[in-house]
């Protein structure tokens, strides 16, 4: 047992953390801070920088631009950036689509999608979720018949809907899961498409969630038109990719740089909002005691995550130990977000979100705290319920 | 032990229960608090004239129905069930408790206007930096011959767009925290130096930040005793806590009952998702957080009439409702899945009051310390 970092990891951290000093952009950082909706430009604008410097997707094989980093230098990466609370990097093209395409994909698909992912030019979105699915997502309905275009080429005919597409309102093109074999048992009659979202016969449609955002929306597909080398890996066997995605969406989840820096403020936060007594807030024996806690709780889960994290690296997949990170990791964030807005008091009443005028009401910190605390609670709703995750964990872990 | 209602209570509570079903349903409320001014003055006016209702706590002598606390709670749940954002709770429970406890000399003609839908009362007793205790006051209010000058901020006073009146704290003693030298006044929101910034609030009501710069009142603006006033506020506090926790029952009774729907309906693995054994327990322990909250606010509004028992009761109640709101909302959230998640739900609406609910004149970490202090003394 050796827990400590290396000469060398130090001063790779130094290295990662000197260039996003250097080359974070300001005008970014700033649109974060407003608590306002980022544009499509402010999503991608650090992932092109990060694309430039060559360390965008640090999983990926080294030939196709991975950084060939081990797993403890991709741990210290994530936990600078964490730290530095920057913009997270978009999943749907670099870490879920990706991983299916260099695994699954022929060397045209590769060619034609991969380069895109990279540099940002192309923006994914998830056509997995249907109004009928959710967690049993292999009951999805959404078919795909073989025809013959006019032009003669083959083609597929999409019909049906997808819903909880995250940011879907931005995508250039979605990988979507479509039935097509409708006698197959459910898993087996599944392919999975690339789409261009410029197709006719698609509709986007926004989808307002309770704090008041617009961050995922409905999907039509209605005659939609899909020429059939943009199916990946063999028809009626996309099950196989949407597993192995799954598996990339889960491994990450837990989150902990980031619930470490999103705790870091919550103690910035009640550090100086003042108790009932008039002292600060952290000096409330109810309310560190919560804090405590909850670091505690992070302490373990970081410490779970890194032992995870070292089966990987010596040859183990993530297994369905990954649930314990997605319930856990789900778990904190949420009580962070509870924590940060129970500080600020009355000031957790406000609805502020996208109400520019109403800046300078309550202290800048409370900004936005309402509207993530209730966000917050999908996150143990998607990527597969947490109720789903403690059966994974039953069945597959405990034999059950 | 007796925990039936009287024939004209029961009465009370069909007639308000049914004027809601018919212009108070989620659509319509929608309709009303997404755009200005986020509240229905017809309603309130149908509140005052064709319900009654603003004068269900007051006596007769003054024009009410004869009622009480009882009374407040049956409105206040069904108000609850509804979500409903207009200001009962600041105009007949919290403006209208003053009035009646203070013996103030306008009592009787204000309590008229309450009664008859013409002066609506908003509480500005919280401070930006004062949390939630309610002698952190550092407004001021400096005697100055026969009136009294206000200079102050007052922090997210819930209703303060619709109000026609202010209560406000003031310190016209003491330091900061003082429980000394607290007095409390009535100040139209018309008077010179009032000035308001009005937003609206996550759980779709609207409440007003309200900056007093040398607002100047006549000495019959002061609502009981100068300097003390404390014991008037507590008081008045705890009835506003029963109510709130009345109005909670009403809002836990429907995210308890849409999850049951819900999760009845809605089919995963090819069986309603509530034939799960997981979600049984919750939804039954969700079942149980409404239960003690119903019985707690029942105790906690049978005992406002004992000044011995009263605050304890209040908070122990407070902390009850506290902890249900988070239970039973957060889960009522997550067994609907990502439709939960969605504005077009009503669900959610009913979570993110019962989240304002559950800091509404303290959270439950206040309350239990409240409660400690009260039940097991200082030393503790």
């Amino acid at each position: 047992m050796n827990l400590d970092f290396t000469p060398e990891e130090n001063a790779f951290r130094e290295e990662v953390r000197a260039f996003i000093a250097e080359n974070y952009p300001a005008d970014l950082r700033k649109a974060q801070e407003s608590g306002q909706p980022l544009t499509k430009e402010q999503y991608l604008s650090w992932h092109k920088i990060l694309a430039k410097k060559g360390w965008v997707a640090p999983s990926w094989p080294k030939e196709l631009g991975g950084t060939g980093w081990t797993p403890t230098q991709k741990y210290i990466f994530s936990e600078e950036l964490a730290k530095a609370d920057t913009l997270g990097i978009l999943p749907f093209g670099i870490s879920m689509l990706a991983p299916v395409l260099y695994t699954f994909g022929t060397d045209e698909q590769k060619k034609k999608f991969l380069p895109g992912i990279y540099n940002g030019e192309v923006w994914w979105c998830q056509g997995y979720s249907e109004p009928g699915s959710g967690s049993d997502l292999a009951s999805l309905k959404t078919r795909a018949e073989r025809i013959t275009g006019d032009d003669g080429k083959e083609y597929y005919l999409v019909n049906g809907q997808k819903t909880w597409t995250t940011l879907g309102q931005f995508a250039d093109w979605g990988f979507f899961l479509v039935r097509t074999d409708q006698n197959a048992k459910p898993q087996s009659g599944i392919s999975f498409l690339l789409i261009d979202m410029k197709t006719p016969g698609i509709t986007v449609r926004p989808i307002i969630t309770l704090e008041g955002g617009h961050e995922v929306n409905d999907v039509f597909l209605d005659n939609v038109k899909v020429p059939v080398e943009n199916r990946v890996f063999h028809e009626n066997q996309g099950w196989t990719c949407a597993k192995a995605l799954l598996a990339h969406e889960r491994s990450g989840i837990a989150g902990v740089a980031r619930s470490k820096r999103n705790l870091q403020k919550l103690r910035q936060i009640a550090g100086t909002e003042r108790s009932d007594a008039g002292g600060s807030l952290m000096g409330d024996a109810f309310f560190r005691r919560k804090v405590a806690e909850l670091e505690i709780d992070l302490t373990a889960l970081e410490f779970t995550e890194l032992r995870t994290l070292a089966g990987e690296s010596s040859g183990k997949g993530p297994g369905p130990e990954s649930s314990i990170l997605k319930i856990k990791g789900t778990e904190i964030q949420q009580r962070i977000q509870e924590l940060a807005l129970e500080a600020v008091g009355h000031y957790g009443a406000p609805f502020l979100r996208d109400i520019g005028h109403n800046a300078g009401i309550g202290p800048d910190d409370a900004r936005g705290l309402a509207g993530e605390y209730f966000n917050g609670r999908k996150t143990s709703i998607y990527g597969g319920s947490n109720e789903i995750q403690r059966n994974i964990i039953s069945k597959a872990v405990l034999g059950l | 032990m007796d925990f039936s209602f009287t024939d004209e209570q029961s009465m009370l509570r069909d007639t308000v229960a049914s004027y809601l079903s018919d212009n108070y349903t989620f659509d319509q409320r929608r309709a009303v608090v997404t755009k200005e001014p986020g509240w229905n003055p017809g309603v309130w006016k149908a509140f005052a004239e064709e319900l009654g209702i603003l004068g269900a706590p007051f006596s007769e002598e003054l024009g009410g129905l004869g009622g009480g606390a009882i009374e407040n709670m049956i409105v206040m749940e069904e108000f609850g069930k509804a979500l409903v954002v207009e200001p009962y709770l600041g105009t007949v429970v919290i403006g209208g408790g003053f009035l009646k406890h203070s013996g103030h000399a306008q009592a009787a003609d204000l309590i008229g206007k309450i009664i008859g839908g013409e002066a609506i009362f908003a509480f500005a007793y919280a401070e930006p930096k004062g949390r939630y205790n309610l002698a952190a006051v550092s407004t001021t209010a400096k005697k100055e011959g026969g009136s009294y000058v206000l200079n102050g901020h007052k922090a997210v006073v819930v209703g303060g767009p619709f109000a026609t009146h202010f209560i406000v704290t003031a310190r016209t003693a003491g330091g900061e925290r003082d429980a000394q030298g607290v007095s409390v006044f009535i100040v139209p929101k018309n008077a010179p130096g009032v000035t308001t910034r009005d937003y609206p609030t996550v759980d779709g009501g609207r409440a007003s930040e309200v900056i007093l710069e040398n607002v100047k009142v006549d000495a019959g603006a002061l609502v009981g005793p100068e300097s003390q006033a404390m014991p008037l506020i507590e008081k008045v506090v705890d009835e506003a806590l029963a109510a709130t926790c009345a109005e909670a029952c009403g809002v836990l009774r429907k995210l308890h009952e849409g999850t049951l729907e819900y999760t009845k309906q809605r089919k995963q693995f090819g069986v309603p998702i509530s034939s799960f054994q997981v979600l049984q327990h919750r939804m039954v322990d969700m079942f149980i957080q409404l239960e003690q909250s119903i019985s707690m606010t029942y105790m906690a509004t049978i005992k406002l009439g004992d000044d011995a028992e009263r605050s304890k009761a209040a908070s122990a109640a407070k902390v009850q409702i506290g902890k249900a709101c988070k239970f039973v909302g957060q889960n009522a959230i997550q067994l609907h899945g990502g439709m939960g998640m969605t504005d077009e739900m009503a669900i959610g609406h009913y979570f993110k009051r019962a989240t304002l609910i559950e800091s509404a004149f303290g959270n439950t970490d206040h309350h239990l310390a409240r409660y400690e202090f009260l039940s097991l003394g200082q030393a503790a």
